[in-house]
């Protein structure tokens, strides 16, 4: 079988269909034909092929050739070209752009252009960019000047405990005050400029009472009140204001702040030691908790929130005191957007305002609706060094009412 | 705020009402409490310390709501049971009698002077004829702890010690002995032990470890014994053995010692206004003679009411509302605050409880009218307080600073005012002891050592944390320094400052003087060429913060303003950047 050409093929087939037969006797195997007649079906499509009959096979044997090397399929592809509409003897590159030459020349009108690939993007524009953050801060300080607020200075950061505690009547044996909540100074540690008279009408009202209290009925201490601190909140700031407006001819006022305060609790995914907080307030004759309740409205409103839900809360300075939820139509559920009450007569009698002057007050801070409104897990993405760049350059312009 | 756990089957008993879990919950929100976890009590041991801990814990649903801090009478079933059932008008609300004994032996405490030294005030009161269940007794002690880590503050102020009458006899004195003359049986004890054998024993206690600093140090610690030397309790340590509470006390020796007498008072209170249910004469307490040093004798509990006389239409101006005078009572006295008409129509008279001490003066009044009406119902109404709105003008400028410098290039970043020490002085070549900065005695970490002097740490450490950029990296902050100052009203004040940095293969100084030309031009200020009074320019300094011969002062209408240059190389490996930087830092308040 080695020997001779092409006795291979068809070997197998052959074999399997049962025209020859392999014995193996001692020695060789031989082949031996084992019917007398066959019908070569194979050789006859070959030959039809070859014949230039192929429509006479069917594909599937065809195919079955093909798989047996018996057949080969050769592919020819013809062209037949012409001239075209453009035809020229010379070839001229396409242009990519129109230049000052073009136009002065007026060559552009001979020339080719190439068409924009418009489905690539375009050259990323030269521009910096502002913090993420600090573009919520900004539209938040156009709602207030917009509802004609003045803004309070809020460029000092350490207090004194006077201030930031006992001037909101906050007691002196309060947790707030705690060393795990503060930040304590150790330099400077202590304050000691108080205006005086103000500084005992607030102690006794602490002590004592007056104004209509009973007062805490503790000993109060000067030596409490004059810790300096970081702030933990603005509220000092409004305090300062009132007493301000307290020494003069009262006349109302809008005031609203949005800066720095600083708390020494534990930390978490969304909670750090230092944040933003806004703080509005009204003062003025007769205010009302209505007025409180339609002042939230109206902010709210310009925070694209229109549906708010009060909760009876409590804060050591004002009374009565609203947490103020809404409704998040994306989470399906309320959740808590700030807190805000009316001051209480013995934070604003001590100073002088006249008695029936009310001052209304809200507060909330920066982070929260960023990351609720940027979809933020992490506060570490959004302040501080750890702040993801990218974000900052891809951040849109701040539409707070979206 | 304080949370307390309620069984959830017992609350619903108590109410006389079945809720579900948002129906319970609305009703809270109504009434100013926030009904913050449905859980069980199996659950909260595996929380607190681990899975094997609460095998056969209870699976009871347990409801963990949020108390006001100010309000002692809900912080155990008993007290927000019996405010939620007067706030749906189920209930009036009680009235509480401290009572004198029929036999006319009243119990008494007597202070000795050497209380003086360490705890001098004490208060007691007796709780005859109480019944306890398994529930109400857990409840007992519960709210003792409850208010030992709020109004108490964690029993230093006060220290709450409650006695089975029975097991010992008066008088009672209120005494303060050297450690080692105290000897007795402490409550689980088997033995008794001394003082300082006690202090040591519990100075790996879990839970009395964190109160022996109270008395530790002192010379005397307080101690409340019988007629027979039986001791009572070592407060604010520990209650004795013999005298403790279990299921079948009949009487109650109540005693508070304290620092704060007013608050020992409303310790007092409290504990009576929520337990007193549970005598036969219910909600009265029989009367405790405490007898001075100096001879004065007070009785406890005082169980004060206060008569508050409001004025209808102030209560209506503060809030928003117009309700006649007798609808107004009715609000009140769902708010356990007991109110009538007075004789004239336009007063009401309110009688304060006392488990209400968190009412001190009128306002705390008006917010329980606006409560009880509903703050949601109150009509809204906007001021007509007509102002002009400003902005204040350092803002006002950092502002507009801020948008030109984002449209020179440059990205703004937002860091931390609080740093470490090293960040302001060793990791910029300088040495803290030379720096006037604002010291935090109190740091948690490293991290908040000091105020920031400079905002140059805090825009590298943003360089640090975003090394995938690619270069150039043009970063900016416009923000507040703290700075020491005595000349200031708290012996500091900020400095608004402005920084900015270039970082690439090069440093790119020419890019960081280009930003301050343009800064200058912004704020018209001319560039000076003879170096004078008017107009800017810069003048060659050392700093060691800064590449030697690569550094300069900024001076702006001959006043120095800032300094720029090229960071050294060891403050850029400190501050593990590997690129060079160029850097501006300016105090833009001369210009506002």
């Amino acid at each position: 079988m080695q020997a001779i050409p092409n006795a291979r093929v068809g070997f197998s087939k052959a074999m399997s269909s049962g025209w020859i037969t392999v014995t193996k006797n001692a020695g060789e195997p031989i082949v031996a034909r084992k019917v007398d007649d066959i019908k070569d079906t194979v050789r006859d499509h070959l030959q039809l092929i070859l014949a230039k009959s192929p429509d006479e096979v069917t594909d599937e044997q065809k195919q079955e050739y093909k798989k047996r090397k018996l057949l080969q399929e050769v592919v020819t592809k013809s062209f037949l070209l012409g001239k075209g509409k453009n035809f020229a003897t010379s070839v001229e590159k396409p242009e990519t752009e129109l230049t000052q030459e073009m136009i002065a020349s007026g060559s552009w009108k001979e020339k080719n252009f190439k068409p924009y690939n418009l489905d690539s993007l375009g050259i990323s524009p030269e521009r910096g960019h502002l913090h993420t953050l600090l573009k919520v801060r900004d539209q938040f300080r156009q709602i207030f000047l917009e509802m004609g607020f003045s803004e309070m200075p809020t460029n000092n950061f350490v207090e004194s405990s006077f201030w930031n505690f006992d001037a909101l009547f906050q007691p002196q044996q309060h947790p707030a005050r705690d060393a795990h909540d503060t930040f304590f100074i150790s330099e400077p540690k202590l304050s000691t400029k108080f205006p005086s008279d103000y500084l005992e009408r607030v102690r006794r009202v602490h002590s004592e009472g007056g104004y209509g209290s009973q007062g805490y009925g503790y000993e109060w201490k000067i030596k409490e009140a004059q810790k300096n601190l970081l702030r933990t909140h603005t509220t000092a700031v409004s305090a300062r204001m009132l007493y301000q407006l307290a020494q003069k001819e009262f006349h109302p006022a809008k005031y609203f702040s949005i800066d720095r305060v600083f708390r020494n609790e534990t930390l978490d995914a969304t909670h750090l030691a230092e944040f933003y907080q806004v703080e509005g307030l009204i003062v003025d004759h007769n205010l009302t908790l209505g007025d409180l309740i339609g002042t939230l409205y109206e902010f709210f409103k310009k925070l694209g929130i229109s549906q708010l839900n009060f909760k009876p809360a409590y804060n050591p300075y004002t009374e009565p005191s609203m947490e103020i939820f809404c409704y998040h139509t994306g989470l399906h559920k309320w959740i808590e957007v700030g807190n805000s009450g009316v001051f209480r007569p013995e934070m604003l009698l001590p100073m002088g305002l006249p008695e029936d002057v009310n001052v209304i007050a809200w507060g909330l801070s920066l982070e929260r609706p960023t990351m609720i409104k940027y979809g933020l897990n992490n506060i570490r993405d959004l302040v501080g060094p750890r702040v993801n760049i990218q974000m900052v350059h891809d951040n849109p312009i701040c539409r707070l009412e979206k | 705020m304080p949370i307390i756990g309620v069984k959830r089957d017992l609350l619903f008993k108590s109410l006389g009402q079945e809720y579900t879990d948002d129906q319970f919950s609305d009703l809270c929100f109504e009434f100013g409490l926030e009904l913050d976890e449905v859980t069980t009590e199996k659950q909260m041991i595996t929380n607190e310390q681990g899975a094997e801990q609460s095998a056969g814990a209870s699976e009871d649903i347990v409801y963990r709501i949020e108390i006001p801090a100010n309000r002692y009478d809900l912080l155990c079933l008993e007290g927000l049971v019996l405010g939620l059932l007067v706030f749906q008008g189920k209930l009036s609300p009680p009235r509480y009698k401290a009572v004198t004994p029929e036999k006319g032996s009243v119990q008494k405490l007597i202070v000795t002077p050497a209380t003086k030294l360490i705890r001098p005030y004490a208060v007691a009161a007796v709780l005859r004829n109480i019944t306890f269940n398994q529930d109400s007794y857990k409840s007992f002690i519960d709210l003792q702890d409850k208010l030992h880590q709020n109004i108490c503050r964690k029993r230093s102020l006060v220290a709450i010690g409650t006695h089975d009458l029975d097991t010992v006899v008066g008088p009672f004195t209120y005494d303060a002995k050297p450690p080692s003359d105290i000897k007795f049986q402490a409550l689980n004890q088997d033995k008794e032990y001394t003082a300082t054998e006690l202090m040591d024993l519990y100075s790996t206690h879990a839970q009395l470890k964190q109160y022996l600093h109270i008395i530790k140090d002192s010379p005397v610690y307080p101690i409340i014994y019988d007629k027979n030397g039986v001791v009572l309790s070592m407060p604010p340590i520990i209650n004795g053995n013999h005298s403790r509470i279990t299921l079948n006390t009949r009487n109650v020796f109540i005693e508070c010692t304290a620092l704060d007498l007013t608050k020992a008072k409303i310790v007092l209170d409290t504990l009576i206004c929520m337990f007193s249910q549970y005598c036969i004469d219910k909600y009265t307490a029989e009367c405790c003679e405490v007898l001075l040093p100096d001879g004065t004798v007070t009785r406890y509990p005082e169980l004060a009411y206060r008569e508050e006389v409001v004025n209808i239409q102030k209560t209506n101006t503060y809030i928003g509302i117009s309700e006649p005078a007798d609808k107004i009572a009715k609000l009140l006295t769902k708010m356990c605050l007991k109110s009538e008409v007075a004789n004239s129509e336009d007063q009401v008279i309110v009688e304060v409880p006392p488990s209400r001490h968190d009412v001190i003066h009128a306002c705390d009044i008006y917010e329980d009218v606006a409560v009880s009406y509903g703050y949601n119902n109150i009509k809204k109404t906007i001021p007509k307080t007509a102002t002009i709105g400003a902005q204040f003008p350092l803002n006002k400028l950092s502002d507009q600073l801020r948008e030109q410098i984002a449209q020179a290039g440059f990205t703004e970043v937002l860091t931390f005012s609080l740093c470490s020490r090293d960040d302001i002085a060793t990791k910029l070549g300088r040495n803290i002891n030379d720096i006037p900065a604002v010291h935090i005695s109190n740091p948690k970490t490293l991290e908040f050592q000091v105020a920031r002097t400079t905002l140059v740490p805090g825009l590298l450490k943003t360089l640090a944390a975003n090394k995938k950029m690619p270069l150039p990296m043009k970063l900016f902050e416009v923000s507040d320094v703290v700075i020491r100052d005595e000349t200031a009203e708290v012996g500091a004040r900020n400095e608004r400052r402005g920084c900015a940095l270039n970082c690439n293969r090069t440093p790119g100084f020419e890019i960081i003087h280009g930003l301050l030309d343009r800064l200058m031009q912004l704020l018209e200020i001319p560039r000076s060429s003879n170096k004078d009074m008017t107009g800017y320019y810069l003048q060659a300094v050392d700093d060691p913060a800064y590449f030697p011969q690569r550094c300069a002062e900024v001076v702006a209408n001959g006043q120095v303003i800032g300094i720029m240059g090229v960071l050294h190389p060891d403050v850029i490996m400190k501050f593990e950047l590997t690129h060079p930087v160029a850097c501006l830092e300016i105090n833009i308040e001369p210009f506002v």
